[in-house]
């Protein structure tokens, strides 16, 4: 087996310690030569084929007999149709399947065939005249000879490479600045998650987990339609959802800067992960410790939403907070970073 | 039994068959070879030969799931409607009405509620693609372990690797479609993939998603790849791996009459067309009692996708579960200069370790053939046992890729077992390294041991289990030797030679020229696949041990006037009339 071996031939095995003993003789089935257990197995055959056809009608009467839709056909707490429907063509289909195969075991030939390998590769004859052929066709187009035309080719077709890549261009806008901003502005009220409610500071109870919203989500113009509808409301919402902590003022850790971003013990982060994206709302009540269900990166809010354990590589975002003239938590600006998973573009640590 | 031969059929035999008189079969095929010629081609095909063994069957399910996908998409694209406009959702399932979804998730809670079944085809459709990319990975796993990588098929392996990428992508898009809270969770997740991207990650998520995530964009062409282009592309893909299986022909086990230079089986027509086709049936049929007993995927019990929320233990399938593994068990590392962040967290186990797996798995006939600088073709599959660093290799590559799989589950591993979901994860960062390496030594070993019994059966043959007692009072169990069929099947493998480093040549003035570093390592590489490899015995060895045999046998005989020969009570022999101890 040394590196010379340019041998494509087929790998011989060497007849040795022992001598091929050959194929062994073929033994006869029952069926092969007792005509009443060959009758037994077409019987057998033709029963399966007879039965897959019965399976069928039932697969018909199910489907025209058994509910689906508002009041469905129920079978032990079921959808009684697509019980019906699978097991009766699940046993027409076995019933054919098994059949064949029945067919081919007890009845069909058994004798095992013989047939020779060739090699792979072509022979010497066949690839030396192909060969000469290509070189024959490469000499007179003169490809070879003339630099000159197949650059200049080579050089058109590979141009045409760009309008392919080019027009990918409108799939999509380019993302300018449009990561680093959610809708939250100065001033606007945090509102319960679903309901739209604004919050009170007194509606919180210390370890209280509110999911919230910016009220903009829920706002209608003058003529009464909401302001954010399908996709815009869609963007919106998955940039700007946060959650709400309240607890004891005293187990805070505000960093520099961050004093009076919360209010009474209130905290408000940023639900997305900032790992791939996921919507966190695991919350471990004793520890403060948010859990995103995802990939389990945990983010303690008592400490600026830093990362506990996981894979996450950044602290949650925090978005200062105010109570507004009339009592209700209000934000005191945007997130001053970027909200959700890192990005290339993204200028902040 | 005597055989009456009159009932046997005749047809069988290898020449070709002459009709006597123009049957219906024959017109019909004239009239067709008339127009495309055929018969010249087709000659050789319609009695081709396929060998016979079960695990020849693992790529035969993922050919047939392929087919039910086929059958079962076909039926959803009927109902489905690839669109994200915001509809309110007034159909059967009372817990939804009235609630705002997109179109593509009312159209799939139609299809399981309103479209008789719809609820059976949407289900034999996920089943049928775990099907799918499990059987391929099954097959993938039987042809590495037999060695039918190795040349002349390098290039369907390469074609089956690219099946098993594209049957994954196909199957993640696919279950993002339904547009469902647990769907849209992997797409989001699949958005922050994305962004890991070095430079060009936040425009390809734009391009993609056509604006901002969610967009609107992102459904309707997540299902023109999933119905056209990937479909496409494996159509082709499976197509080029069947046309080469039947130019190659099937590799065979060895064993008597069964050489590297024949193939022995049945003939296409009739046993391999029908048991080929039988078991599509079956396939089908399995498929069908799934989707008709097995809830799977409740698209209805997750809600329509709100980018606000998510459900505890959200999981993608299976096959994506091990990137996302590695996605959970990767420490939160990341890089920030010149304005720019790089989160090695998300970019090295979700993009760039599964693109390195997949060009490990890709190149290793390549590297192999490499290593053993083994140029000739192989068409006689190899037993695990008798390539132990090739088995080893792979059981370590699966090691890794299950205890990836196993961090892909750490939340439910946690909460099924109350264990600490910190512990789970720390253990595994190191699992994940050490395990392969332990699982390669082992298997090895292993693979060694076995080969060792190998030698010990054809040498001294197999145990009887009839225990003798010498004169002296000792006991031994009596072996006895194998069948010579058995025996051949044995040895009929190569015999590896551990490589010599070839003494390097001198130039004019005597000085040895350097050695590629390439060559030294291909060198040692080789030793360590070989070295301890037991070849099987020569002819000498085999004949001493033989002597050696029948000399104890007669000792034994002389014991007593009818000697115990256990054969009367190992299983292969006849008992009748036989005692143990003559007419004791």
């Amino acid at each position: 087996m040394s590196d010379e071996t340019h041998d494509n031939l087929p790998a011989l095995v060497p007849d040795e310690p022992i001598a091929n003993p050959g194929l062994p003789e073929h033994t006869w089935r029952p069926t092969d030569v007792d005509e009443r257990a060959a009758k037994r197995a077409e019987r057998q055959v033709a029963t399966m084929f007879g039965l897959a056809q019965v399976c069928v009608i039932l697969f018909l009467v199910a489907y025209f007999t058994l509910k689906v839709g508002d009041n469905p056909t129920t079978f032990a707490g079921f959808g009684a149709s697509t019980l019906a429907l699978g097991t009766s063509l699940g046993a027409a289909l076995l019933l054919i399947g098994v059949g064949i195969i029945q067919w081919a075991r007890k009845l069909m030939a058994d004798h095992e065939i013989i047939e020779m390998r060739h090699p792979v590769k072509s022979s010497d004859e066949d690839r030396q005249e192909a060969l000469a052929s290509l070189e024959a066709g490469i000499e007179e187009s003169g490809i070879a000879r003339r630099p000159l035309v197949r650059n200049s080719l080579l050089g058109a077709v590979g141009f045409l490479g760009l309008p392919a890549v080019v027009m990918l261009r409108d799939l999509g806008p380019l993302p300018g600045d449009s990561l680093e901003h959610t809708v939250w502005t100065k001033g606007m009220r945090v509102v319960r998650d679903v309901v739209g409610t604004p919050i009170k500071l007194s509606d919180l109870e210390v370890g209280d987990l509110v999911n919230a919203e910016p009220e903009i989500i829920f706002a209608v113009d003058a003529a009464g339609d909401p302001k954010f509808e399908g996709v815009a409301l869609q963007v919106a919402k998955s940039k700007a959802a946060v959650i709400l902590l309240r607890m004891n003022p005293g187990d805070l850790t505000p960093a520099k800067g961050r004093e009076n971003w919360a209010v009474d013990g209130i905290v408000c982060y940023s639900k997305i992960c900032t790992h791939v994206g996921c919507p966190i709302s695991l919350n471990e009540r004793t520890t403060h410790h948010l859990l995103c269900p995802c990939h389990q990166s945990t983010f303690d809010l008592a400490d600026n939403g830093k990362v506990v354990f996981g894979p996450a590589g950044r602290s949650l975002p925090q978005l200062p907070l105010a109570v507004d003239d009339e009592g209700y938590l209000v934000a005191q600006s945007d997130f001053t970073e970027p909200v959700g998973p890192s990005y290339w573009e993204r200028d902040s640590g | 039994m005597s055989i009456d031969m009159n009932k046997v059929a005749t047809s069988n035999t290898t020449s070709a068959a002459i009709p006597r008189k123009p049957s219906k079969v024959g017109a019909v095929a004239t009239w067709v070879d008339d127009r495309l010629g055929l018969a010249t081609s087709m000659k050789k095909q319609i009695r081709k030969v396929f060998p016979d063994h079960w695990s020849f069957m693992l790529g035969e399910i993922a050919l047939w799931s392929f087919v039910v996908l086929l059958l079962t998409g076909v039926f959803l694209t009927l109902w489905f409607t690839p669109s994200m406009g915001e509809v309110q959702y007034n159909g059967s399932y009372d817990q939804l009405r009235g609630i705002h979804m997109s179109e593509a998730y009312a159209s799939s809670l139609k299809l399981s509620f309103d479209v008789r079944g719809g609820l059976l085809m949407r289900q034999m459709h996920h089943w049928s693609a775990m099907l799918f990319v499990a059987a391929m990975m099954i097959h993938l796993l039987r042809v590495f372990f037999t060695g039918a990588h190795r040349k002349p098929r390098e290039l369907n392996w390469v074609i089956g690797c690219l099946l098993l990428l594209l049957g994954t992508l196909e199957g993640f898009t696919g279950y993002s479609l339904p547009d469902d809270l647990l769907s849209g969770t992997g797409i989001r997740a699949a958005d922050g993939f994305m962004k890991s991207m070095p430079v060009v990650g936040t425009y390809m998520s734009f391009f993609l998603f056509g604006g901002e995530f969610p967009g609107e964009a992102i459904i309707p062409r997540l299902f023109t790849i999933h119905v056209l282009l990937i479909p496409g592309l494996l159509l082709a893909l499976i197509a080029a791996h069947m046309l080469l299986l039947v130019y190659h022909k099937h590799t065979q086990w060895p064993g008597p009459g069964r050489t590297e230079q024949n193939v022995v089986g049945y003939p296409m027509l009739p046993v391999y067309a029908a048991k080929a086709g039988g078991f599509f049936f079956i396939v089908f049929g399995v498929t069908a009692m799934m989707g008709g007993l097995l809830s799977i995927n409740p698209v209805w019990k997750f809600g329509p996708y709100d980018p606000t929320k998510v459900t505890a233990g959200s999981q993608p399938d299976w096959y994506m579960g091990w990137p996302d593994g590695a996605l959970r068990i990767m420490p939160g590392i990341e890089s920030h200069f010149w304005g720019h962040t790089l989160s090695w967290n998300v970019f090295l186990p979700i993009i760039v370790l599964p693109g390195l797996m997949f060009t490990i798995l890709l190149l290793l006939p390549f590297i192999e053939a490499w290593v053993t600088g083994d140029k000739r073709e192989h068409h006689l599959l190899q037993r695990p046992r008798n390539a132990p660093t090739r088995t080893a290799t792979m059981v370590a590559l699966m090691t890794f890729y299950g205890l990836m799989w196993a961090a892909g589950g750490n939340d439910i591993i946690a909460i099924t077992l109350h264990l600490s979901i910190n512990q789970i994860t720390y253990f595994l960062r190191g699992a994940v390294f050490i395990g392969p390496v332990v699982a390669f030594l082992i298997t090895r070993r292993w693979c060694i041991s076995l080969q060792r019994h190998d030698e010990g059966v054809l040498l001294h043959g197999y145990e009887t289990g009839i225990i003798m007692r010498s004169p002296e009072g000792g006991y031994t169990e009596k072996h006895l030797p194998i069948s010579p069929a058995r025996a051949y099947t044995m040895t009929a493998r190569d015999r590896e030679e551990v490589p010599v480093l070839e003494t390097l040549e001198t130039d004019e003035n005597g000085v040895p020229k350097k050695r590629s570093p390439l060559a030294g390592l291909r060198y040692r590489i080789r030793t360590l696949m070989y070295a301890d490899n037991i070849q099987k015995p020569t002819a000498e060895e085999l004949e001493a041990a033989q002597h050696h045999a029948e000399h104890e046998h007669d000792l034994q005989a002389a014991l007593d006037g009818h000697a115990a020969d256990g054969h009367q009570f190992d299983g292969h022999h006849a008992v009748e009339g036989e005692t143990l101890r003559g007419d004791h």
